[in-house]
């Protein structure tokens, strides 16, 4: 049974009678600990995509199944369950709550927890150590560089121990150093046995997964293993 | 989803924003501090006129010469004069027996006369009375006496001052045993009455006044030999309506009257004004008290708008909560928590400002001398507080259903 199956997924948006469509009959399946890339260029669907198996917005055709389960039998607070314990997201921009601290921000899935542990403190350093933030933890998000910001971002993401985690564009507002240690992490984070998903539009950042779905038109049109992928080591080249 | 944590937040965005946050929060804090105000300062008023009435007596009744409708005023107070009340009525009505409820009574005949010591004139107010006077109406003799039994009607040429009168009237001289001239009729001052403070209803204040014995102002001064009216007072308030049917009883026999109809008398206690004063001040208080709640009113539109504006400002955070897991549920608590908070925030500063202003208002006006006590009553600030939480929950409740209602996703591409 793979982690994620998608059979004929397709999503329009409509807007005041306008009928656009975003993603087309994409079909793949995701097993448990791959490291996939999502590519293509700007308005692709490579981000409709990603929500979409994120569970951030329905298909409006096609399955999804999540697990073997059919995630169209879901309701919205299931969804807003599954995105809280088995997936963890990373943006472009961030997305770090304004004034507010770093172990806040880490904390912010930790407080959706339909079951709370008590264990909040352990759980988001240890999440921030992961990522060697636990030194920022009582700085606020405006006082941390974009590099930071992106390490605490994926710090959230992992604080609640996700099978899943989508990266739309984790490098896109980064320096090349700081892109590089964010691809190291997510390289990481893999090899730790978590399943990634990374979207991009840059060839150079793709090749640090193990396999690349080309998008094009909001339809799928390649999908290949990695023949030499790029391993964020710290030996390599800078991105870019 | 805590409790603490939309707090927290709504904290932030109320700090990060001061001014804006002060100005949504203004129209609570007017509404609320208006709400406390106007209950402290209608309590105390009503304790002001209240203290006014029972500082005469509650256990006093009036008997007022004509018949009169029992809750319209006596025809004396339409400027009829009416001679049925005589000394002797007063004499049967105060001797404990024919109404044994009754401990004291008084007679009264008041008058306005020029009044002169010494080259100074004034046009002052006298009253004829009875030596009871002093016990019925809780005076008090501040230097030398009252008038005496025997003076009441042995046409005795005394008089005794009220304590503004010998200010007026005497300056800084010692008025005890003086000449005055009341109507060009000397009288002889034995004695000054200590500072009672306001007036009383319709009678000139006590302070104001100068005090002859009763039959020499009949005669001397006025030509009469009937009563303005009469005070009697009762053994124990709880005895008034008792009292008030013998005194009627008793009036009767003594003016051959078979026929209630008939009376030529009216009978009046002051629980029956307390009573009206209380209504009256009630009703000004809750017109006041709707002033008020349609100030509140325009503060929850207020918090409305600003919380509106919060969904949309915060539109990118609201897409991030879901991601990582909030409910629509939990995001529509957190927005009406934020409200809520906000509204009460004002609430609790709106309670401060009123009891502040009631505060300084009551040592303002106790400066003034007027009995003014500092109320602020236990009921009016859970009102408040009850009133600014429920606007903040009315209000906040639309807001919060548009921000619960937004798409995760569209939450997150909003730029």
């Amino acid at each position: 049974m793979s982690l994620i199956q998608i059979q004929n997924l397709c999503k329009t948006y409509e807007n005041e009678g306008v009928k656009t469509p975003a993603l087309c009959r994409a079909n793949f399946s995701v097993e448990k600990g791959e490291f996939l890339s999502i590519m293509g260029p700007s308005g692709s669907g490579k981000s409709t995509l990603m929500q979409v198996v994120g569970l951030l917005d329905r298909p409006t055709e096609g399955k999804y199944f999540l697990e073997g389960k059919d995630t169209a039998d879901f309701d919205d607070d299931t969804l807003a369950d599954i995105r809280n314990k088995k997936i963890g997201f990373v943006f472009q921009s961030f997305n770090l709550l304004p004034r507010t601290s770093v172990f806040e921000n880490v904390e912010l899935p930790l407080l959706y927890d339909c079951v709370p542990d008590g264990k909040n403190r352990e759980k988001v350093m240890r999440a921030l150590k992961s990522v060697g933030m636990e030194h920022r933890e009582k700085y606020l998000s405006n006082q941390l560089s974009g590099g930071e910001k992106q390490r605490v971002a994926i710090a959230r993401a992992l604080v609640n121990d996700p099978e899943i985690i989508f990266a739309d564009e984790p490098t896109g507002n980064l320096d090349s150093k700081s892109g590089l240690q964010v691809m190291k992490i997510l390289q990481d984070l893999n090899n730790m046995g978590r399943t990634i998903i990374l979207v991009t539009h840059e060839t150079y950042t793709a090749e640090h997964a193990k396999r690349i779905i080309y998008m094009k038109d909001g339809e799928i049109v390649a999908d290949d293993p990695v023949k030499n992928r790029r391993i964020a080591d710290g030996t390599e080249e800078i991105l870019k | 989803m805590h409790i603490i944590s939309p707090i927290k937040i709504s904290l932030k965005y109320l700090l990060a924003a001061k001014f804006r946050s002060f100005l949504t929060i203004l129209g609570i804090i007017i509404g609320v501090a208006s709400v406390i105000i106007i209950m402290a300062i209608g309590q105390s008023a009503q304790a002001l006129i209240l203290d006014q009435i029972t500082g005469i007596g509650s256990n006093l009744i009036g008997v007022l010469p004509g018949a009169s409708d029992e809750n319209g005023p006596p025809a004396t107070a339409m400027g009829i004069s009416i001679t049925t009340l005589k000394y002797d009525d007063l004499k049967v009505l105060r001797n404990g027996k024919d109404v044994p409820e009754v401990i004291d009574g008084a007679g009264y005949v008041l008058g306005t006369a020029t009044t002169e010591y010494d080259g100074t004139n004034l046009n002052a107010s006298f009253q004829g009375a009875t030596a009871s006077y002093i016990n019925v109406e809780n005076a008090k003799v501040g230097e030398g006496r009252f008038i005496s039994e025997d003076e009441e009607t042995n046409m005795s040429r005394t008089a005794v001052i009220g304590f503004n009168l010998k200010e007026d009237l005497f300056g800084g001289d010692d008025p005890l045993n003086k000449v005055i001239k009341i109507k060009d009729q000397n009288f002889t001052v034995i004695g000054i009455l200590e500072k009672r403070g306001s007036s009383s209803f319709g009678v000139s204040s006590q302070d104001d006044t100068v005090f002859v014995p009763l039959k020499t102002a009949q005669k001397l001064l006025l030509g009469i030999d009937h009563l303005g009216f009469i005070r009697l007072k009762v053994r124990d308030a709880s005895l008034i309506s008792f009292a008030k049917e013998n005194i009627a009883r008793t009036l009767r026999d003594q003016h051959d009257i078979d026929d209630p109809a008939n009376d030529d008398f009216s009978v009046r206690d002051l629980a029956s004004a307390v009573d009206i004063i209380t209504k009256v001040t009630n009703v000004l208080r809750y017109f006041l008290l709707a002033i008020g709640t349609i100030s509140l009113i325009v503060g929850g539109v207020g918090i409305m708008n600003i919380m509106l504006l919060a969904v949309n400002q915060r539109i990118r955070e609201v897409g991030l909560r879901k991601a990582v897991g909030a409910k629509n549920s939990d995001v529509w608590t957190q927005f009406l928590i934020e409200s809520v908070f906000i509204s009460f925030l004002g609430g609790v500063i709106g309670i401060i400002i009123g009891i502040a202003i009631s505060f300084v208002t009551a040592i303002i006006i106790q400066s003034l001398q007027y009995v003014w006590p500092f109320i602020i009553s236990w009921q009016s600030i859970l009102a408040a507080i009850g009133v600014s939480f429920a606007i903040g929950l009315i209000f906040g409740i639309y807001p919060a259903g548009k921000a619960s209602r937004i798409s995760p996703m569209e939450a997150l591409r909003y730029e």
